[in-house]
């Protein structure tokens, strides 16, 4: 149990599982009316060791030149898993940093919040680190139930329990589909490990079997990553839950989520890859256009995010379509940027809505640039690259999945797509363009005359907080500022270095077998001596 | 490593920089003006450097391209897929960069007193918009060059959006990011289409491939290809029916924002990606284009005949201008090609000068409608004379510059190949011209001659200050010089016009490369040739078509050397 493959092999789950523990633990011990910021930054440097393990085990995979194995080989890292891995920690930690303010000063304990986020990553990493289906179940059921939790943290808020209730329930039946499709596997196969599921897939008596094992996983998955027709629960949640737990919850699940399907559907069911990319076409085609057309009609910028995040979905699964050695790549490279981008997008809102949410329609927004310049131009930033402006992240992950689609020959996929990112565009630049609009009456002298309560964060506005409730203390949130920080330079970073970004996470490890992949004949039209990352990713699936 | 291979750079990133450094500094008194007017005239000073050291650099060629590109900078940026941070210009985008990097001290000097409060959003994006076209201009990877045309669209969009006149300015900036939008998507999954067809982003391969007819794929997926190219930079320019979102955009937008709004990057656009990797499609869609062109001139002209708002007034001015240098670049004649590459210039100059007048106008009176405006000559004298002369040359009065283009354009319309009724577009295009002189004479005559108008009568107004002399004198000046050393430009615009209008051999057997003053005339010469080849080709019957287009190109050698 305890020899060093098995130790090493899971290191960031075991940090984050014992800091989440000591975190749960201390709450109770904490005085009531005591601050629980120790505790947000205990978390915060546990998720930080956890993401810092992810890197131990890099040079640790190049040590021993291959993947390694752990628990009879339902653990498996590899670069692909440690990718996902040191995403959703660093989706944690920006997630805790954008917290620790907002929830000061509420009458809710904290400290569990803190804890939940922990068990929330934990369960997303072990669904990247297995090939095991039923390991990824669990990780799956310990990361829902964690974010059921999160997203009704705000108790006194009736929208917040109708989120989490919703939530909870959609999401345990799309669990269902997916453990029946566990069992489906099992029945056709005779495994549930995926490096066995595939070579007894050639031999397999039932196909049917399997293809229903399939679209039953599919559908599963679906309802996590929120992609349509098995979207409906996302606006009602994303709405009612807090502003930090849906940057949280809408990219750190779904890349985990995405990380398991792209290993079950190329590293599990690579023969039936006809059947199954068939299907996700119009899963993809289908999320785009409903993701988009319903953020035309949305006037709370939440729900906007939400459909907007069905589209991200759409967008991610035409990466599957596309040739393994195109897609894996792009789909991880798409996750990282909408991670980045998304998270970023509501740290945005945490700062200027506040606990209360003050700030929900579109109208709020108007003037926002005169007000806080910063936190407008970020978040312009952000939209920008939701849109897929050149020179930020969201672009090049459009580029790639496109490229890639386009590559395996689905090039009407590839203008349904873009023509979607056309709609969104408009929605996204409304937004923007509220943003820099002056509001009525606005007039060039500093609007004084603004009224606070309407839309004024106090937790931003030293003068509007006095002004509301004078024995408020002011708080000035620096660790959400520090996340913000972190989030646009990792937007503009992968906009501007796609490459070399993936390498810092991957160190340019030549093995034997990366070569023989990355050597793509028509994609290398000038031999370059570096291969990049994103062609490395693909090693992980193979082995 | 000398400066020609760094200056590219230098000049696409020194707004940047300064956009940064408007960004911290402080939006007090006149610090962001200052440091906005500093940067933009080093930017011109650097774009300066190109003309001057242009005949002197090698030239870069790709065996079996017919374009050659100077100061070139190729060095790898992303490994997969192949992408080179690769720029280089040639005669068209060196004067389109100079262009640019002129107008920019003059859209700040419109700005000066026109933006009163938020002028540090106002500065910062105005320089990150010329980052943009900077960079348009000077990049010949495909994938970079559309990182910058998107990135255009941004800047410009927020400009309208919050520095806009009216209350409609949120529809126009969301309509003019919409209508450029849409087409780039199609664009984007056209380049990635002949990414994955070709293996290479390099404009100088591409056309490489494609004047040897070697870019795989099938003719209909090569159709479809070139025209996402096509439609993405029609709208850009816009071509006549896709100009809806450039009226209300104009009418909105910031006088030095709109100055560089609309034109150079469209036309530039299709000039240096439709023309070099769909020679044959853009053939057989000239036709259409030729007509197009010659309608939206008639169409500008006739539509700004009864506006009584002069900023749309100027709106389909330019809607009109710019439908002739459609009209030009499509007839694939030297004269055409290069008198559609002349006017793009012309337009960005008399038109930029036309709203920057407007704009001061405005300044003074607070409106753009003429029925409210009405005997300003006696009031401000300066200004009647400045609005005159900058109307004259709109019009394309002789000596002044856009009559060089225009006389390019139409006597290239004349003898064109690609139309069956080339005659017929001709004389439509060519009545445009009487058309303009009616609406701008027109304008002029009830904004300064015309009885007092309502606010006209009531208040006081000034005459142009220093500042205004300094931003408008300029324009004057390029006016003449541009309309009696035209061979100065044409020359080197030339080495581009040449190989598109079925010229090969100037680049090849690099005589181009040392052009002199004189050279020009000796280049006409060939010229006629070629098109007289053409028609051998072509249609051999045309004989009556042959001899026209003979004594009209050596009448234009004559007019153009003049």
């Amino acid at each position: 149990m305890f020899d060093p493959p098995n130790v090493l092999a899971l290191l960031p789950e075991y940090i984050l599982t014992l800091v989440g523990v000591a975190v749960m633990m201390l709450e109770p011990v904490l005085p009531a009316g005591r601050s629980r910021k120790p505790l947000g930054w205990l978390a915060i440097l546990g998720a930080i060791a956890a993401c810092a393990a992810s890197f131990y085990q890099v040079s640790l995979i190049r040590a021993i030149g291959g993947p390694l194995f752990a628990f009879s080989n339902t653990v498996q890292v590899d670069r692909f898993s440690i990718f996902f891995q040191i995403l959703v920690t660093a989706v944690a930690v920006i997630t805790l940093l954008s917290s620790l303010d907002f929830f000061e000063g509420d009458a809710t304990n904290a400290g569990e919040y803190y804890a939940l986020v922990c068990f929330a990553a934990v369960g997303m990493l072990l669904m990247s680190v297995s090939p095991e289906l039923l390991v990824i179940f669990v990780g799956l059921e310990i990361s829902s139930i964690s974010t059921y939790i999160m997203a009704g943290f705000r108790k006194t808020s009736a929208a917040g329990g109708e989120s989490s209730i919703k939530y909870f329930l959609l999401g345990s039946f799309a669990t269902a589909f997916f453990l029946y499709g566990i069992a489906l596997t099992f029945g056709a196969t005779g495994s549930t490990n995926l490096r066995m599921v595939a070579p007894a897939l050639a031999g397999t008596s039932a196909p049917l079997l399997a293809i229903l094992a399939i679209a039953m996983i599919i559908i599963g998955i679906g309802f996590k990553v929120s992609a349509a027709p098995f979207h409906v629960w996302t606006p009602d949640v994303y709405q009612g839950a807090p502003p930090p737990v849906v940057g949280f919850m809408s990219t750190a699940p779904k890349a985990a989520a995405f990380a398991v399907l792209l290993r079950i559907l190329f590293g599990g069911y690579p023969l039936f890859e006809s059947k199954w990319s068939v299907l996700l076409w119009g899963i993809a085609a289908l999320s785009m256009t409903i993701g988009n057309l319903g953020a035309l009609l949305q006037r709370d910028v939440k729900r906007m995010l939400a459909y907007s995040s069905i589209a991200h979905a759409g967008y991610l699964l035409v990466a599957f379509t596309a040739l393994p050695q195109d897609g894996i790549p792009a789909a991880a490279f798409y996750t990282a940027a909408y991670a980045a981008m998304n998270v970023g997008a509501f740290v945005v809102i945490t700062l200027v809505s506040g606990n209360r949410e003050r700030m929900r329609t579109g109208e709020d927004f108007t003037g926002l640039a005169i007000q806080h310049p910063v936190l407008a131009a970020a978040f312009s930033f952000f939209l920008l690259s939701m849109i897929g402006i050149p020179f930020t992240g969201g672009f090049f992950g459009k580029f790639y999945v496109f490229t890639g689609a386009i590559h395996a020959g689905h090039i009407w996929l590839a203008v349904v797509g873009l023509l979607n990112s056309g709609i969104a565009c408009f929605y996204y630049l409304r937004l923007i363009a509220r943003m820099y609009s002056a509001p009525t009456g606005y007039s060039a002298a500093p609007a004084i005359d603004f009224d606070p309560a309407g839309s004024t964060n106090p937790l931003l506005d030293p003068v509007a907080a006095a002004a509301l409730a004078p024995d408020a203390r002011i708080i000035r949130p620096t660790a959400a500022y520090l996340a913000l920080a972190f989030c646009v330079i990792a937007t503009l970073l992968l906009g501007i270095l796609p490459g070399r970004v993936l390498r810092l996470v991957q160190f340019p490890a030549f093995t034997q077998e990366d070569r023989t992949i990355a050597a793509e004949p028509r994609m290398e039209c000038c031999p370059s001596p570096h291969r990049t990352a994103l062609a490395q990713l693909v090693s992980g699936l193979k082995r | 490593m000398n400066l020609d291979h760094s200056i590219l750079s230098l000049i696409v990133f020194t707004p940047l920089a300064g956009a940064l450094l408007l960004a911290l500094l402080p939006d007090r008194g006149r610090t962001q003006q200052w440091a906005a007017l500093a940067v933009t005239l080093v930017t011109f000073g650097l774009t300066l450097h190109l003309p001057y050291y242009f005949a002197g650099t090698d030239i870069s060629t790709t065996f079996g391209s017919p374009l050659g590109f100077r100061f070139v900078t190729d060095v790898p940026w992303i490994a997969q897929p192949a992408i080179r941070y690769h720029l280089g210009v040639d005669g068209l985008s060196m004067w389109l960069l100079v262009l640019s990097g002129f107008l920019a001290p003059l859209g700040v000097l419109a700005s000066w007193n026109a933006i009163g409060s938020r002028r540090k959003l106002f500065y910062t994006l105005f320089l990150l918009q010329q980052v943009a076209m900077l960079g348009v201009f000077v990049s010949l990877d495909l994938f970079l060059y559309y990182a910058f045309w998107e990135l255009s669209l941004v800047p410009m969009a927020i400009l309208i959006a919050t520095f806009g006149r009216t209350d409609n300015r949120r529809r126009a900036a969301i309509k003019f990011f919409l209508y450029a939008f849409i087409p780039s998507a199609l664009l984007l999954v056209g380049m990635l289409w002949l990414y994955t067809a070709t293996g290479t982003f390099q404009l100088p391969t591409l056309s490489a491939l494609a004047a040897t007819h070697s870019i795989p794929g099938t003719s209909h997926a090569l159709w479809l290809c070139s025209l996402a190219f096509l439609v993405a930079f029609a709208v850009k320019v816009p071509v006549f029916p896709l100009h809806g979102w450039l009226i209300d955009a104009i009418a909105e937008g910031p006088t030095a924002a709109i100055m560089v709004l609309a034109g150079k990057l469209g036309l530039y656009s299709i000039l240096r990606f439709s023309f070099a990797i769909f020679p044959d499609q853009m053939h057989y869609a000239a036709p259409v284009m030729i007509a197009l062109g010659a309608i939206g001139i008639v169409y500008g002209a006739c539509m700004a005949l009864i506006q009584n708002d002069l900023k749309r007034l100027a709106g389909f001015s330019t809607l009109g201008h710019l439908s002739f240098c459609v009209l030009g670049i499509f007839t694939f004649t030297v004269n055409g090609v290069d008198g559609g590459m002349y006017q793009i210039l012309n337009h960005g100059i008399s038109g930029g000068a036309l709203f920057l007048l407007m704009g001061f106008l405005y300044e003074r009176y607070g409106t753009y409608d003429m029925r409210d405006l009405g005997g300003l000559s006696g009031k401000l004298p300066w200004m009647v004379t400045l609005f005159v002369i900058t109307a004259l040359s709109n019009v394309g009065l002789p000596m002044l510059n856009s009559f060089v283009g225009e006389f390019l354009i139409l006597s290239g319309s004349a003898q064109t190949v690609w139309s069956h009724h080339a005659m017929l577009w001709t004389t439509l295009a060519t009545s445009g011209v009487i058309f303009s002189a009616a609406y701008l004479l027109t304008m002029i005559q009830r904004v300064f001659y015309a009885d007092l108008g309502n606010i006209s009568a009531e208040r006081r107004g000034w005459d142009l200050t220093a500042r205004e002399h300094i931003a408008l004198w300029p324009f004057v000046a390029l006016f003449l010089f541009m309309g009696v050393a035209s061979p100065y430009f044409t020359k080197t615009l030339d080495l581009l016009g040449a190989p598109y209008a079925g010229h090969t051999s100037t680049l090849q057997s690099g005589e181009g490369q040392n052009a002199t003053m004189d050279g020009h005339t000796n280049h006409m010469q060939p010229a006629a040739e070629s098109v007289l080849k053409v028609n051998d080709v072509a249609f051999a019957s045309a004989d009556t078509r042959l001899l026209r287009s003979k004594t009209l190109s050596s009448a234009n050698s004559q007019g153009a050397a003049r």
